[in-house]
C-alpha cells in the first residue's frame, strides 16, 4: 500500500465503471448533436444544446474526479446534513421555483437552472444507507419500516407537490435496497400485484377480476384449511385487493391529471390519438422502428433531422439512438446499462460496510428505474413519464446528479478495505 | 445472512429480465415490423404527381381525331392558407363565394397539411386571370393536367369518355390508380386505357415536422418523369365518320363500315350520337346524366350492342351455303307464285316472278327462293335427320361471325342470338323441322345480329370467303398489332361467290334491283337491301353492301330503325358514304340528296310509358310457344300488300330527288 501513496486518491477505483460512465456520456453527446436541427450544426456553438452538454459532461467528469478526492467517511458523517439540505431545496423550489410546463421544479441561479429533485436522490440514498448501516434493522418490525418509509417518503411527497410524478416514482426504487436488507418479499409482490390489478382493471371488467380473485383465494384457503394464520392473511389480502379495485376506479378519476390519464390509456391501447397526446410516443416509435437493424446512420434519421419527435434531446433521446443506430445501437446502449447495473450490484455486495452496500444498491436501482421507465416510454410499453435517460439525456442537473450518485459509490467502493 | 445475500440474484435477475423485455420490443418494432419504417417515410415524404398527357388518336389519313387540351387544377394546402380575399378568388374562378368556403372546408376535411384539389379543371382563361393574383393566396397552387378534346365533335360512343377514377377503380387497380387519376371509362378510351394513359411521374420532396419543404428526397433518385401515353392510329376515316353521323342525324340506328382486306373499321356510327366533348370538363356529370336520361338512348353503342334481325341481308349467305352444299347450283330456279308454303303456313313474297333464278332472286330479294334453298339445306339428309342437319347448318353459318362476339377492340360488345338445335328441342319437345324455323331462311325470327356482325358478313363476301377480325385501332405508336392479320376462312369455296355477287350487283345496278336508286356513278356497288320486321313499330331499313366489286375497298352495313324499306334510307346513306370514301366527295345531283337525307327526322314517336303495354310481342318464338315464326312474317307482309302491286307495275326510274316516295321494295 505504501507504493500506492502517490496515487492515494484514485487507489482501488473501479475504472471499468468509470469507462462505462464516459462511454454513456459520449453516446449522449453524439446523439444530442444529431437531434439538433441540421442548420444549427454548421458551426460548433456552445450556445447550442450539444455545446452546453459538452460543458456539462466535462464539468461532470471533473466533479466526479473531485468526489474521489474526498475522504469516503465524510459521506457517512454528513449524510443527515446532505439529506436535510436537499429537503430544504425541495421546499425552496415550491416557493421560489420557476414553473416550467406546469411543474415547479427548477430554481434559477443566474442563467443556470437547478433541479432539486435530481439531487434529492443521492441525499435520500445516503441517509437511508446511514440509517441501515448504523442500526442494522431487519425490517421485521413496524418501527424500522416506518423510519425507512419516512426517509424515502419526505422527499417523495415534496416532489409530488411540484408536481413531478415521474421523479417521485423513481423513489420507489428504494424498495430494492430495503428488500436486500431484509424487507419481506411480500412487499414487492404486493406492489407488483397492485400494478397488475391496476392494468387488468382497464382491460377486464371489474366483476370478472373479483370473481377470479375470490376463486383463487378460496382454493388457497381450502389447501391450507388447517393453518389458521394463512387463512386469516389470505382473507385480509383478498378484501384488500377487492377494495383496491374499487379504490383505483375513484382514484384514477380524482387523483390523476387528465394528461396522465390519457397517457395511461394510450399506453394500454384503449384509445389512439396520433395528433394529440399520443403524438410524441407514436413519433418516437416510428423513429426507433425506422432504424431497423443497423439504423439510418449518423445525422441521417429523418424523424430526428426534421424534428418529428418533440423533446428529443431530453426525455426522448433514445429515439435518436434507435433511428440512427438501429437495433444494434439500441442493444449496445441497453447492454452497457445492464453491464453497469449488474456490476454495481456486484460492487455493492463486496462492501464490508452495510452503509456502502445499501448505498450501492440504491444507486443501481435508481439508475435501473430511470433506464427502464425512459426506454420503455420511448417504445410505448410504459406510459409517458418524463424522466431522463441517465447520462445520455440532455441536461446539467440530471447529468451531475447521476455523476455525484455514481462517484460517491465509487469512492466508497475504493475504501471497501475498510477504514470504517 | 446467506439467505439475504441470495436476494442479489433476484435483483440482478430482474434487471436482466427487464433488459430482455426492452430488447424484445425493440426487435419487434425495428426488425419484425416494417410499419414504422413506412410511417417514417410517409412522415417526411410528399409525392407530387406529374400527370402525363394521354396518347393522341389519329385517323387512317393521319388526321388527329382525339387530342389533349391543357386545364389546371387549383390545389390547396389548408394549413398554409392565411386569411384571404374570398371575393377576389371567387371572381377569378367564376364560382359563387359560398363555394370557395365550402371547397376549403372540404379540403380541410381531407387533410390539413397535404395538398388537395380545391377546384378541378379550371379553364385557360380563369387560369390566366388567377396566375396574376395567385401570390395573394398563400397555400394555393395550380397543377397542370390535360383533358381530352375531340376536334370533330363526333364519335361519342366510339371514343367513349375519360373520368376521374372512383373508389372501385382504385381498389381493383392494385395500387396503380390514386384519387385524382383519370381513366377511360368506355369506348376506345377504355379498351386502350393502358396504352393511352402513359406513366405518371412523381417528385419526392422532403418535409419537416412544420411542413416546410426541405428539398428533394435522396437527390431525386426516386423521382420519375411523366411519360406521355402512346399514340394510336385508328382505321377510322374521319371524312365518312363525320358524313355518316350527319346523315344519321335525327335517326335511330347504326352504320359500320369495314375495309375488307384488313378488317379495319372505317366508320362506326351509333345514332343518335353525341359530341364527345360533352363528357369532358366540369359539366361532365350533368351532361352524362342527361345522356342517360335521353329516351333515344344515345348512351347505347348500337353497332355492337343493338341486336337486329339481319333480314334480307342474310339471303346471300343462304345462297352461298346452298351452293357450297350442292343443294342448288347457279342455274337452279324455283317457282315463285308470290308466296312459299311452309307446311300449312304461307310465307309471302312481295312479287310474283314465276320461275326465278338465284341471281334474280338475290336482286329481287325473293323470299320464296330462299325458303326453298333453306328447305333443301335442312332436308338434304332426309326428313328424319333434320335436327342434325339444322345444327350442321347453324355451325356453318356461325363461321360468318353470327351467334358469337367478334371480339372487337371495344368494351361491352354483345352478340346477336343464333340458336343451336337444343334450343328448339326444348321449346318444341323435339317435334320440329325446317318449317318451324323457316323464318331464319330470310334472316327473321330467332336470329339477330349486331350491325358489326352484319357488316363483317359483308366483308366476308367482299373478300370471297374470309374475314379479318374487325378492329378500330390498327397501330399503337408505330407498332402494328399482330393479331389483326389472321384470315378467318368461312368454308365456302371462292368459285361460289361470283354468282352471288352477280345478284348483289344487280340489286343496285339493274333496273329490277331493289336498290337501283342508290347506284353510284362509275362505281360497281354490290349490295342487298333489307326491310327488317320490327315487332315494336315501323320496320327497320337495312342495307348491306361493298364496293367496288373487284378488289373491294369498303364493306358497309346501315340500319335505320323505324324507317321502313331498306331502299329508302339505308341504301342511299350507304351509297353516299361509299362514294365519299372512294371518290372523296359525293358527286352530281347526289350531293343535294345528301342534304335532304341529313334533314330527315325519323325519330320514332315515343311510347307513353305510363300506360301498361297491352300484349307481349317478341321477335323470337322462344316466348310465344305455339305461334311459329312464319306467322309473324306473314302478318307483317300483309300490311304492305298495297305497295307490292305498285312495285310490280312501276319500272323504277328517275324520281331521284324524293327517294322516300320510291315504291320499289323488296322481300
Amino acid at each position: 500500500m505504501q507504493q500506492q501513496q502517490g496515487n492515494r486518491f484514485f487507489f482501488n477505483v473501479d475504472w471499468i465503471t468509470v469507462l462505462i460512465y464516459i462511454a454513456l456520456c459520449a453516446i449522449g453527446f453524439v446523439n444530442i448533436y444529431a437531434s439538433v436541427p441540421p442548420e444549427k450544426t454548421m458551426a460548433f456553438g456552445f450556445n447550442e444544446l450539444y455545446g452546453k452538454q459538452l460543458i456539462y459532461v466535462i464539468s461532470g467528469l471533473i466533479l466526479g474526479l473531485a468526489i474521489l478526492l474526498f475522504d469516503g467517511r465524510l459521506f457517512n458523517v454528513f449524510s443527515p446534513f446532505i439529506y436535510g439540505g436537499t429537503l430544504l431545496l425541495l421546499l425552496a423550489v415550491l416557493v421560489i421555483g420557476n414553473k416550467v410546463a406546469g411543474n415547479q421544479a427548477w430554481i434559477a441561479i443566474g442563467s443556470f437552472k437547478l433541479q432539486p429533485a435530481e439531487f434529492a436522490k443521492f441525499g435520500t440514498a445516503l441517509l437511508l444507507a446511514r440509517y441501515v448501516g448504523s442500526f442494522n434493522p431487519k425490517f421485521r418490525d413496524f418501527k424500522s419500516i416506518a423510519i425507512a418509509a419516512l426517509i424515502v417518503g419526505a422527499p417523495l411527497l415534496l416532489i409530488m407537490l411540484q408536481p413531478d410524478t415521474g421523479s417521485a416514482l423513481v423513489f420507489l426504487a428504494f424498495m430494492f435496497p430495503l428488500y436486500r436488507e431484509g424487507l419481506s418479499g411480500y412487499f414487492l409482490l404486493i406492489f407488483l400485484g397492485m400494478i397488475v390489478l391496476f392494468v387488468a382493471d382497464f382491460l377486464v371488467p371489474t366483476w370478472i377480476l373479483i370473481t377470479i380473485i375470490t376463486v383463487i383465494a378460496g382454493l388457497f384457503i381450502y389447501n391450507n384449511r388447517r393453518k389458521q394464520k394463512i387463512i386469516f392473511s389470505t382473507v385480509f389480502v383478498t378484501v384488500f385487493a377487492i377494495g383496491y379495485l374499487f379504490l383505483i376506479k375513484v382514484a384514477y378519476e380524482k387523483v390523476l391529471a387528465p394528461h396522465q390519464r390519457s397517457r395511461i390509456e394510450l399506453m394500454l391501447g384503449l384509445k389512439t390519438d396520433n395528433r394529440g397526446a399520443g403524438y410524441n410516443v407514436i413519433q418516437s416509435q416510428i423513429a426507433i422502428g425506422s432504424g431497423q437493424v443497423t439504423g439510418r446512420g449518423f445525422l441521417e434519421g429523418t424523424q430526428t433531422k426534421y424534428g418529428y419527435v418533440p423533446e428529443q434531446s431530453t426525455d426522448f433521446i433514445f429515439s435518436t439512438i434507435g433511428e440512427e443506430w438501429g437495433f444494434l445501437g439500441c442493444s449496445v446502449v441497453i447492454g452497457l446499462y445492464s453491464f453497469l447495473l449488474l456490476r454495481l450490484i456486484n460492487l455493492a455486495e463486496r462492501q464490508r460496510s452495510t452503509f456502502s452496500r445499501v448505498y450501492g444498491y440504491s444507486v443501481a436501482c435508481i439508475l435501473f428505474f430511470h433506464v427502464f421507465i425512459n426506454i420503455g416510454m420511448t417504445i410505448g410499453i410504459i406510459p409517458v413519464i418524463g424522466i431522463p435517460l441517465p447520462l445520455i439525456s440532455y441536461g446539467g442537473s440530471s447529468l451531475w446528479s447521476f455523476t455525484i450518485l455514481l462517484f460517491i459509490f465509487l469512492k466508497l467502493d475504493s475504501n471497501r478495505m475498510g477504514f470504517f | 445472512m446467506d439467505q439475504l445475500f441470495n436476494r442479489k440474484y433476484i435483483v440482478q435477475g430482474l434487471f436482466i429480465v427487464i433488459a430482455l423485455i426492452l430488447l424484445g420490443k425493440l426487435f419487434y418494432i425495428q426488425i419484425v415490423s416494417d410499419k414504422y419504417f413506412l410511417s417514417a417515410e410517409s412522415n417526411v415524404l410528399r409525392k407530387i404527381y406529374k400527370y402525363p398527357a394521354r396518347g393522341a388518336i389519329l385517323d387512317r389519313n393521319g388526321n388527329v381525331i382525339v387530342q389533349n387540351e391543357p386545364v389546371y387544377d387549383l390545389m390547396v394546402t389548408p394549413n398554409e392558407v392565411k386569411a384571404f380575399d374570398t371575393l377576389a378568388l371567387a371572381q377569378a374562378l367564376e364560382i359563387p363565394i359560398d363555394d370557395v368556403r365550402k371547397n376549403l372546408r372540404k379540403a380541410r376535411g381531407k387533410s390539413t397539411y397535404q395538398s388537395t384539389p380545391f377546384l378541378k379543371q379550371i379553364s385557360v382563361q380563369s387560369y390566366a386571370r388567377l396566375q396574376e393574383i395567385l401570390y395573394r393566396f398563400p397555400g394555393f397552387r395550380t397543377q397542370d393536367r390535360t383533358v381530352r378534346h375531340y376536334p370533330d365533335s363526333v364519335g361519342g360512343q366510339l371514343f367513349g369518355y375519360v373520368k376521374e377514377v372512383d373508389s372501385a377503380d382504385i381498389a381493383s387497380s392494385e395500387g396503380f390508380y390514386r384519387p385524382g387519376d383519370y381513366k377511360g371509362k368506355s369506348g376506345i378510351e377504355r379498351s386502350y386505357e393502358e396504352i393511352l394513359r402513359g406513366e405518371k411521374g412523381v417528385v419526392n420532396t422532403v418535409y419537416d415536422a412544420h411542413n416546410t419543404p426541405q428539398g428533394s428526397y435522396a437527390d431525386g433518385k426516386y423521382d420519375i418523369n411523366a411519360v406521355s401515353g402512346e399514340r394510336l392510329i385508328s382505321g377510322i376515316d374521319m371524312r365518312i365518320q363525320k358524313l355518316g353521323e350527319e346523315l344519321m342525324t335525327n335517326k335511330v340506328g347504326a352504320v359500320v363500315a369495314i375495309e375488307p382486306a384488313t378488317g379495319e373499321v372505317l366508320a362506326f356510327i351509333s345514332s343518335p350520337g353525341y359530341d364527345p366533348n360533352l363528357l369532358v370538363g366540369r359539366s361532365q356529370g350533368n351532361n352524362y346524366m342527361s345522356l342517360i336520361g335521353n329516351p333515344y338512348k344515345p348512351s347505347m353503342v348500337r353497332p355492337i350492342q343493338g341486336r337486329y334481325p339481319p333480314g334480307s341481308s342474310f339471303k346471300p349467305i343462304d345462297a352461298l351455303l346452298g351452293l357450297q352444299e350442292g343443294v342448288i347450283d347457279v342455274n337452279s330456279t324455283f317457282n315463285c307464285p308470290g308466296y312459299y308454303m311452309a307446311g300449312n303456313h304461307k310465307v309471302k313474297c312481295e312479287h310474283v316472278d314465276g320461275n326465278i333464278s338465284m341471281r334474280r332472286g338475290i336482286a329481287r330479294s325473293c323470299n320464296t327462293y330462299f325458303c326453298h334453298v333453306f328447305q333443301k339445306l335442312i332436308t338434304k339428309n332426309g326428313m328424319k335427320k333434320q335436327r342434325q342437319t339444322y345444327q350442321d347448318w347453324r355451325d356453318k353459318i356461325a363461321k360468318f361471325g353470327f351467334g358469337e362476339k367478334l371480339d372487337i377492340d371495344l368494351p361491352f360488345e354483345k352478340a346477336g342470338y343464333f340458336y343451336n338445335a337444343d334450343h328448339y328441342d326444348k321449346i318444341y319437345k323435339n317435334r320440329w323441322g325446317y318449317t318451324t324455323v323457316i323464318s331464319q331462311a330470310i334472316g327473321q325470327g330467332e336470329i339477330t345480329a349486331t350491325p358489326l356482325q352484319i357488316a363483317n358478313a359483308m366483308a366476308i363476301i367482299a373478300n370471297r370467303g374470309y374475314y379479318i377480325k374487325p378492329h378500330l385501332i390498327r397501330a399503337m405508336g408505330d407498332k402494328i398489332k399482330k393479331e389483326y392479320v389472321d384470315k378467318n376462312y368461312v368454308g365456302i369455296d371462292v368459285k361460289h361467290f361470283e354468282p352471288v355477287i352477280d345478284g348483289m350487283q344487280d340489286c343496285v345496278n339493274s333496273p329490277w334491283g331493289t336498290a337501283i336508286l342508290s347506284r353510284i356513278p362509275d362505281v360497281v356497288l354490290c349490295g342487298k337491301t333489307g326491310t327488317v320486321q320490327n315487332p315494336h313499330g315501323k320496320n327497320h331499313s337495312v342495307f348491306i353492301g361493298f364496293a367496288p366489286r373487284d378488289n373491294p375497298k369498303i364493306a358497309i352495313a346501315v340500319i335505320v330503325e323505324n324507317a321502313g324499306f331498306g331502299s329508302t334510307y339505308a341504301a342511299p346513306i350507304a351509297s353516299y358514304m361509299i362514294e365519299k370514301y372512294l371518290k372523296g366527295k359525293v358527286t352530281g345531283s347526289r350531293a343535294a340528296q345528301v342534304e335532304w337525307m341529313k334533314s330527315q327526322n325519323l325519330l320514332p314517336v315515343l311510347k307513353d310509358k305510363t300506360k301498361p303495354v297491352k300484349s307481349v310481342t317478341k321477335a323470337d318464338s322462344l316466348l310465344i310457344k305455339k305461334a311459329d315464326s312464319t306467322k309473324k312474317v306473314k302478318d307483317s307482309l300483309s300490311i304492305r300488300a298495297a305497295t307490292i302491286k305498285q312495285s310490280v307495275a312501276t319500272k323504277p326510274k328517275g324520281n331521284k330527288t324524293v327517294p322516300s316516295e320510291n315504291p320499289v321494295t323488296q322481300k
